[in-house]
């Protein structure tokens, strides 16, 4: 599964506003309520499931990133986004570090497969040093996009 | 000299296999021991104390994994690990308060 299979680049976030985690987790969904991939009615639910989430441990894994995520029947297929924060997202991360990227996905209740093979993709390319460099220098939307293609096409590692 | 680990199969058993937070637990728990951990899977040899390279693996319900433990308190981490894949990622007993 690429990274282009389901993260939704018109939601794509290169500047986050948010420094807190209610705060992030809120903006990215509406990101992918008004590109029209989640419909007005599930906002709420999808961000209280995503925040409840959070709550049974922190998605917060380590070296900036974040994995918040949620199923929910909503979605016929994994959806995903991506946000990149300049000053850092208090996350309550394992390591206790600001977040500078996040990866937001929501999955259908029946699927934990399709949601495990997104997580190795992601934390595959989380693992090489220059894509998370270049993914917390990002600047615009542009850039992530071409940071993620290059990454399906494996020009990392 | 050759330094060969301590080992033990598991299999991944929850329906949501190796997930965040099952990898955050594990990499949590191994942490703990002083030895060495890895886990493998086929070809795939990753590092058991960090949860992000244990997410690499992609371990869905059903997949065996070998876990690997090199150190004093080798045997010991892996009745912990294995404890904890076979409890489902559950809290190992002494967490609980």
């Amino acid at each position: 599964m690429k990274l282009s299979d389901f993260v939704v680049r018109d939601a794509i976030l290169a500047s986050l506003e948010a420094s807190d985690k209610e705060g992030a987790i809120r903006e990215m969904v509406e990101s992918l309520r008004s590109t029209g991939h989640v419909a007005n009615g599930d906002y709420d639910g999808i961000v209280k499931a995503i925040l409840k989430r959070e709550e049974l441990g922190s998605t917060g894994i380590g070296n900036g990133v974040a994995v918040p995520h949620t199923k929910h029947p909503s979605v016929k297929g994994l959806i995903g986004t991506v946000a990149r924060s300049k000053s850092g997202v208090e996350f309550s991360s394992l390591d206790g570090e600001p977040v500078h990227i996040l990866f937001l996905l929501i999955s259908p209740p029946d699927r934990p497969g399709d949601h495990l093979r997104a997580l190795e993709n992601i934390s595959r390319h989380l693992r090489d040093d220059s894509f998370c460099r270049f993914l917390k220098q990002a600047a615009s939307r542009g850039n992530i996009e071409e940071l993620l293609d290059e990454a399906d096409q494996n020009r990392f590692g | 000299m050759t330094d060969t680990p301590d080992t033990r199969r598991v299999t991944i058993s929850s329906p949501e296999g190796l997930h965040i937070r099952a990898a955050a637990l594990f990499a949590g728990l191994a942490n703990r021991f002083r030895s060495s951990i890895h886990v493998v899977r086929g070809n795939q040899r990753v590092d058991g104390k960090s949860t992000l390279d244990l997410l690499t693996l992609g371990a869905e319900q059903g997949v065996e994994l070998v876990l690997e433990a090199r150190g004093e308190d080798a045997t010991a981490a892996l009745d912990a690990l294995e404890s904890l894949i076979h409890n489902n990622f559950t809290e190992p007993p002494h967490d609980r308060k």
